[in-house]
This record gives structure tokens, sequence and C-alpha cells, in this order.
């Protein structure tokens, strides 16, 4: 079983506007396990993950992909290195088809240039061939039932979720990062959600999640790092964060298992502390 | 309006359009109605290229004259100063509108929408300020004297030569651009107008992609300058006001943006009403300014837009033991 | 020095107008695309009650310009407040694109139904100031000109008072700051924009009189180039940026001054343009304005 460090955040800080998102948080995630983020609403959760696949540069501290520093480079450079991510509030492409938003992941892996476009040359179909079969390949993995033709903003939310998970796993990465994936789904849909990450984790792809279900953190985590105000207050598995009595006293309830009550909602105002389009 | 939508969405919008063109000069062939179908063609042209920079990948883009200009100015000097034959411009053409589209586009396609859109329109104007200072250009008059189209000694100067030239032209701007709407680079565009961040989170550089819309509408828009210039033989900067990009505006906003069949019915409609209308005139670009308002508050996606539809590929290979051919996504639209 | 007054009289007028470019923008990120041709509008106004003043306004001189200018501050503003509702409100929930289209739509409309009110000729304003110059500092400086900086400033000065001490002004800020939160602490969202709105056009509606004043011809697309010189000063400043859009009128006017001085002219307006690029490229958020949080 190899232990590679896949993902290794080194004293990860962000600080804009007088507020400090995350401070000093440092983890690894192996190859193929699966690590979770829990933590109150504006724990920092979302801020890490941002700092992680580019999308905020932070003030201090590293990532390492595979000994590789990405701490610096932009998003779409950060996923061709092998890093996918969902979003905490659902962003597909929703006028778009659903095996559109599925093809997005591919935009990096088949070779097609507009020259080839224009002219419709046989690499042009055997690229669009490819991009369709790879489609519908990952939405038969996450199981998808609805009408991959329609547009996606028509489908249920919770095989709209579903969609934006085979976005990501059709990106090929070796780390997924999942934010809030069962956020909105209802109890049976959470029970296939927990499959599925058991079957992407059988793929060798490593997952990091943000999760508030803590029934689903604690079934499916190999390790579990806890956030409270931007710093870390603790890391381990789940027995030993079950047990840490300073994660007891911040954020888990006696209830430790299955659904817990309706934790509020992700502020409206977490969005707009991020990029202003 | 049923049938009007299932004919956009089909493949045959494309040679029910094509027809038209080819037919309407035995409607009616006098020197005003062709010039009048000719500008109707360029201008149909320039609503193709704007539609790939705003309708695709919805950069809103103020100065799209400035292409059109480059476009109408390069070919211009060449031809009337050095003799070239109109036709060996072209290439030319395309390397100054690509020039172009990375001079203006390199700093600019990292600003946030509106300030892209002031900034465009500001490089509209410099363009036009400096073909109406430089000597080169003409200066306040332009340039006259600009050849007709020889083709390998075929002259098509004449109008009804020149307008069936123009419509094989952009006939194929036209079947370019749907195709490049219906593949990977399209759908890059699309998912840029629909959601930057996640387009960027599955790994599509979104400032390079930009910058190959800006540069395809660079291009298109050259080389409808060109057929300008052959049109009416002489050019000047007032042809190339703000006044310009915002029709052409109008029209991919009119006509459905982001539809290849949508904003050239939209140009059409643009440029041929007010010949239609002569006599009120004086309106015309107050009610466009209206219309726009009104088009946004209540259909701001325009008459015929872009439907995402799932199309097989013709004559696709039946090799895979899926049961689904090889699709191509993206668009109902014109003849691949 | 001649250059530098120059530049401070022209700049002033960018400031004016630049004012409510940011103010609009900083309070629903939008740039009114229309704002300029408020400025046009407001020239007009002045024209025609001065005409249908007529031996009255020549007699009554500088006091003339006066009321003219309040009436059309008045005019300005409501035409302002009347875009907002039709225009921009239905839209601010829309994507940015459909917004700014339809900022152009308006844009168009109100230059092109001017020219349809007044003809699409340049029109001569009644009243022209006389010429009265003195020297100061090497510098002629017309008595004019000294006139129409102290209104600008004037009302600069009475706007940032506005903002900075009144509680409408403090509720501009904070919807400015923080839109949901503002509607939560029981701010009247709509209200507030629609003073936005009506304050800006109103300074731009000056600035428009006093232009017809100066300069002595008027037409209906005088309104275009000087939003885009606007949005430069905004820009240049920082956008959202009150005390900003001041300062950047001002470096604007300084810089076009000095720019012409040395390229002719003629290029006037491309090194305005030029240097918008340029800072947007360079420093996007002015001179003033606050360090956003970088995004990759």
């Amino acid at each position: 079983m190899t232990n590679a460090e896949l993902l290794q955040v080194r004293s990860l800080r962000l600080a804009f506007g007088g507020v400090t998102a995350v401070d000093g948080l440092s983890f690894s995630v192996s190859e193929g396990s699966i690590f979770s983020m829990i933590g109150p609403n504006g724990a920092g959760k979302t801020s890490a993950f941002n700092c992680i696949t580019g999308f905020y540069r932070p003030s201090a501290g590293t990532v390492v992909l595979d000994g590789e520093d990405i701490t610096r480079l932009r998003p779409s450079a950060v996923a061709a290195r092998g890093v996918s991510r969902t979003f905490q509030n659902l962003r597909l492409f929703g006028e778009m088809t659903v095996l559109d938003n599925v093809r997005a992941g591919t935009h990096l892996t088949i070779r097609q240039n507009p020259l080839d476009a224009l002219l419709h040359t046989p690499r042009f179909r055997r690229s669009e061939a490819e991009a369709t079969a790879h489609a519908h390949q990952w939405l038969d993995f996450v199981n998808l039932r609805g009408d991959r033709a329609a547009e996606a903003r028509h489908l249920p939310y919770g095989e709209q979720r579903r969609v934006e998970i085979a976005r990501a796993l059709a990106r090929g990465p070796k780390l997924l990062l999942l934010d809030e994936p069962a956020a909105g789904l209802n109890h049976s849909e959470k029970r296939e959600l927990l499959e599925l990450l058991r079957r992407i984790g059988e793929l060798g792809v490593a997952l990091v999640l943000i999760e508030h279900d803590m029934g689903l953190v604690m079934q499916v985590s190999d390790r579990i790092v806890v956030l409270n105000f931007g710093k870390e207050i603790a890391e381990g598995t789940p027995d030993e964060i079950r047990k840490d009595p300073a994660v007891v006293e911040a954020y888990l309830g006696k209830d430790e298992e299955g659904d817990r009550a309706p934790r509020p909602r992700p502020k409206p105002l977490e969005r707009t502390q991020e990029n202003t389009p | 309006m049923g049938w009007v939508r299932s004919l956009f969405d089909s493949r045959y919008v494309g040679v029910v359009g094509l027809l038209v063109a080819v037919l309407a000069p035995f409607v009616t062939a006098t020197t005003y109605s062709l010039s009048v179908m000719t500008s109707a063609l360029l201008f149909a042209m320039l609503a193709i290229g704007l539609n790939i920079v705003v309708g695709y990948c919805g950069l809103l883009d103020l100065g799209y004259a400035a292409f059109f200009a480059i476009g109408a100015y390069t070919s211009g000097v060449l031809a009337t100063r050095y003799g070239w034959p109109l036709l060996t411009t072209v290439p030319v053409v395309i390397v100054a509108a690509v020039l172009a589209g990375v001079v203006i586009g390199g700093p600019t396609l990292r600003l946030r929408s509106d300030y892209l859109a002031i900034v465009t329109l500001g490089f509209g104007e410099i363009i036009r300020i400096t073909a109406n200072n430089l000597a080169i250009t003409g200066g306040p008059s332009g340039i006259y004297g600009i050849p007709g189209i020889d083709l390998f000694g075929l002259d098509l100067s004449g109008p009804v030569g020149f307008y069936y030239f123009c419509v094989v032209v952009v006939a194929l701007a036209a079947i370019g651009a749907a195709r490049l709407g219906r593949s990977r680079i399209g759908r890059a565009w699309r998912f840029i107008r629909e959601d930057e961040d996640a387009a960027e989170a599955m790994g599509i550089n979104t400032y390079r992609i930009k910058l190959a819309a800006y540069i395809c509408g660079a291009i298109w828009g050259g080389i409808a300058g060109v057929l300008f210039g052959a049109q009416l033989s002489a050019i000047s900067p007032p042809s190339f006001t703000f006044l310009w990009s915002a029709l052409i505006l109008m029209a991919v906003v009119l006509g459905g943006m982001g539809s290849t069949p949508g904003v050239v019915v939209g140009a059409v409609i643009i440029s041929v009403l007010p010949e239609i209308l002569r006599g009120v005139a004086d309106y015309r670009y107050f009610v466009f300014g209206i219309m726009l308002i009104v088009l946004m508050v209540f259909r701001p996606e325009g008459l015929w837009p872009h439907r995402a539809v799932e199309r097989p590929l013709r004559r696709s290979r039946r090799r895979q033991p899926v049961e689904e051919p090889p699709v191509e996504s993206g668009s109902g639209g014109r003849l691949p | 020095m001649q250059l530098i007054w120059n530049g401070i009289f022209v700049g002033s007028f960018y400031a004016l107008v630049a004012l409510g470019y940011s103010m609009v923008y900083g309070i629903i990120k939008l740039l009114n695309f229309a704002h300029g041709d408020i400025y046009m509008v407001g020239a007009f106004v002045g024209f025609a009650v001065l005409t249908g003043m007529g031996g009255l306004a020549t007699s009554l001189g500088f006091v003339a310009l006066l009321i003219v200018l309040v009436i059309a501050m008045l005019v300005t503003g409501a035409a302002g407040l009347i875009i907002e509702r039709v225009a921009y409100r239905p839209l601010r929930n829309s994507p940015r694109l459909a917004a700014l289209i339809t900022a152009v739509g308006a844009s168009f409309a109100l230059e092109y139904g001017m020219r349809l009110i007044a003809g699409p000729n340049p029109q001569v304003y009644p009243l022209r100031l006389s010429g009265q110059s003195v020297h100061v500092l090497g510098a002629s400086v017309s008595l004019d000109q000294v006139a129409l900086v102290a209104i600008a400033f004037a009302l600069l000065g009475g706007l940032d008072t506005l903002v900075m001490r009144t509680s409408t002004g403090r509720a501009m800020r904070a919807i400015a700051l923080d839109p949901k939160a503002s509607l939560l602490m029981g701010i009247n969202v709509d209200r507030v924009i629609s003073r936005v709105f009506f304050l800006g056009s109103a300074l731009a509606g000056a600035a428009g009189v006093m232009a017809g004043a100066y300069y002595g011809k008027i037409d209906f697309l005088m309104g275009f180039l000087i939003g885009l010189k606007a949005f430069t000063a905004a820009v240049i400043g920082g956008i959202g940026n009150l005390r900003g859009a001041v300062l950047g009128g001002l470096v604007l006017g300084l810089l076009e001054s000095f720019g012409t001085n040395y390229l002719g002219g003629q290029w006037r307006d491309v090194f305005a343009f030029g240097f918008l690029i340029a800072f947007l490229v360079v420093r996007p958020t002015g001179i003033l304005g606050e360090r956003v949080t970088e995004r990759v």
C-alpha cells in the first residue's frame, strides 16, 4: 500500500480585508485515501479549497501536489495537474446539455484544434466520439438516470449534483475535492452518495470532502481534520476525532451517527467573500 | 412561431437561407436592391463574427468596428498604394486581424466584463481616430479607388457578380462559425460564458480561450472589411464609428445570441428594415435604442436564440458496442 | 502653468461627470453607459431654457446661468431616475451582460431621441460668457473659467458633505459595501439607489450646462466622448471611490493638457484612452481604490 503523500498543505494562511479566513492550516492526503474537512460554517473550509485549487492566492503557506508546488498556479493549471472539484452551491453549466457538462471534463484529454473543427477532419470526428463516449461512461458511473440530452438545469437537484461529480471525474483527476456533496440530499440519496464515494475511492482517486453530515463523514473517511475560525483544532482518524475533547466541545454534539438536527445553511456572505465575477 | 423554431433547430436552416440568398436577385436586380442585399450580406458576416465573441463566449465587445476598419484599410492601402490584387491582400488582412486581436484583447481580456466593454469601445475609437489622422490611411477623406474582385481572371466587380461572390464567402463564414460553435473550443467558449470559474476548474485556461474567441471575431470582421472596400471602392473613417459597432451588436442581440442563423436574420432585419421604412429613417436609431432596452427586459436571449441540442454527426461510424452513435454537441444550427 | 490651469479647468468637468459614474457603479456595480448622454441632455435643457428666456438671459448674464443650472439639474436628475426605473431596475438580478446592453440601448435612445427633438446640427448657446482674462502666475485665466471651476467645486463639496454626513450618504456607503446586509438592516435600497441616480445625473447635467455656456456649441453626440472620458477618470481615481473620481477627473484633465501639448490636438482622445487601458492593466483599482484580494 503506497503511502505517498499526494497532497501536502503546509501552514496555509489566507487573510483579506481584516478577516483571516484560514490560519496556519496543515495537512496531508495520501494517494487513494478519503480525507474530510469538517467544522462550523465560516471555519474556512471552502476558502482552503479555493486556495488549493488556485482560486485564491494564499497570504502564506504552500500547497504541494505530487512533489510539485502548485500554490501560485491558476485554477486551470491546477486542474491540468490532476485536481478536480465541485462547488458548494452547485455550479453546472445550466443552459447546456448534461452531456456537454460532462464533456467539459474531457477538454484537456481530447486532441482537437479549431482547424479540425472547421474542416471536420477525421481527428475531429474521433475526438468528438471520444468525448461523448467518455461522458456517457462517467454518467453511467454515477448512475445518472435522467435525460442526458436535456439542459442540465432541468434535472432534479440530486441528479444535478451527480452530473457535477461526473464532470469532475471526467477530468481524470488524481485528487477530487468535493464541497458539501451531501447538501440538500435526502436520506436515500445520501446512501447512494456514500456508495458512490466508496466506488470513487476504489478507482484510486484521492478524495477530500467538505461535509456537515457527521454520519457520512464518519463512515467514509480515512482521516479527518476539524477546523474552527480558520485554525485546525484536531486531525486524525474518525475514532480519534470522535473522542477528542476539543472537537466534542467545539463542534460535535452527543449524537455521533446518522442525521443530525439541520445545520444552518452556509451564509450568503460566504459567497460574496469569494471572487466577485 | 413553432415551425420557425423547428426550422432553426434543424440542419436545413442553412439550405433555406442559402436558397433565399441565391434566389433574391431573381426577385429584384436593380443596382439599388443589389447594393442593399450586398450590404445585408456584409452586415450578416459582421454579425456572425461578433456572435463568436459576444454570443458564444459572452464577451461584450463594443468596438467591433475596429476589426472591420483594420481589414478594410489594410486591404485598401495594399490595393491602392501597392497595386496588390484584392484577393491577395486577404492573408495579410488575416495576419493584421490576428495581431489586432492579440494587441487589443491581450491586456483587456483579463478585465471584468463591464470594463471590457468600455475598453473595447475605446479601442474602436482609437482605431478610427488613428485612421483619421494618419496620411497613409488617407486622413479624413480615406482611401478611394479600391478595385473590385478579380478571381483568376473572372471579373466580379459588377454588382451581380460581386453579390454572388459575397454569398459564397458569407455562406462559408457562417458554416465555419457554426462548426466552431459545435466543437471543443466552441464548448469551451460556452462554458466560459455560462460560468467562468467552473470552466477554469475544469482545466480551461479562460484567458487563452477568450483570446481565441476575440481573434476569431477579428478575422471574420477583417474579411468583411475587405469585401466592404471592394463593394464601395472607397472607405473613410465615418464608416467605422461606434454607431456601427452598436448596430452590429443590435443585430446579434436581436437575432439571438449564440445562434449563427439567428444573428444572420437579425443582421438582415437591421440592415434592410431602414431601407424599407425609408419614410421614418430619422426615427430608426432612436427605435433601435428603445428596442434594445425592451429586448433585454422582456426577451434577453433574442428572437431565435441558440438552443442546447444533441445532434448526431452525419455519416457516423457505428463501430462502438454502445447504442449511441457519435454525437455532436452544441447548437441546432446550420449545415455542419 | 497655463497647461496646469487648462488641465484643472477641463478636469473639473470630467470630475463632475465621473462622480455620477462612480456613484452608480459603487452602489449597483453597473457602468451606466447612458451617463454621458445625461450630460448632453443637461446642455440641451439649458439651451432650451435660455432660448426661452430670450432677452432676459442676456440682461441677467451670469445669474441667468445659475437659474438655468438649477433647472437643468432638476430635469437631468429626473431623467436619471426614469432611466433607472425603466431600464435598470428590472434587470437588477439579470446577468451582467444584459444590464450592459440595456445601458447601451438607453444611451442610444437618449442620443437619437435628442436628435429627433433638436435636429442633427450643432446648436449655438445663446449665452456666451464674456472672456475677461486675468494673468495669474504666468497663465491666462479667464474669469468665466474661475467661476465655472468654483461652481464645480461647490457642487462637489456639497456632494461630499452629503455622502459623509447625512443618513442618505451613509445608506449609500452601506449598500456599496453589502447590499444584502443593508436590506436586512432596514435600508430602503430602492429609494437610495434612485437618489444616487438623481444626484449623479444632476451633477452631470450641471457640467453639461457649463460646457454649453463655455464652449458655445452643443450637439446630440457630445455626451458620447465625455462619457468615455468620465469613465477613464473614474477608473484612474478608483472606481466606486467618490473622492477618487474627483481626483481622477483632475488628473485626466492635466494629463490631456500636457499630452496634447507634446503630441498635438488630434491625438488627445487617443492619448486619454491609451491612459485608460494602461491604468486598467497596471493598476485596475485606481489611485485611491482599495486593494481587493488577488484572484489568481
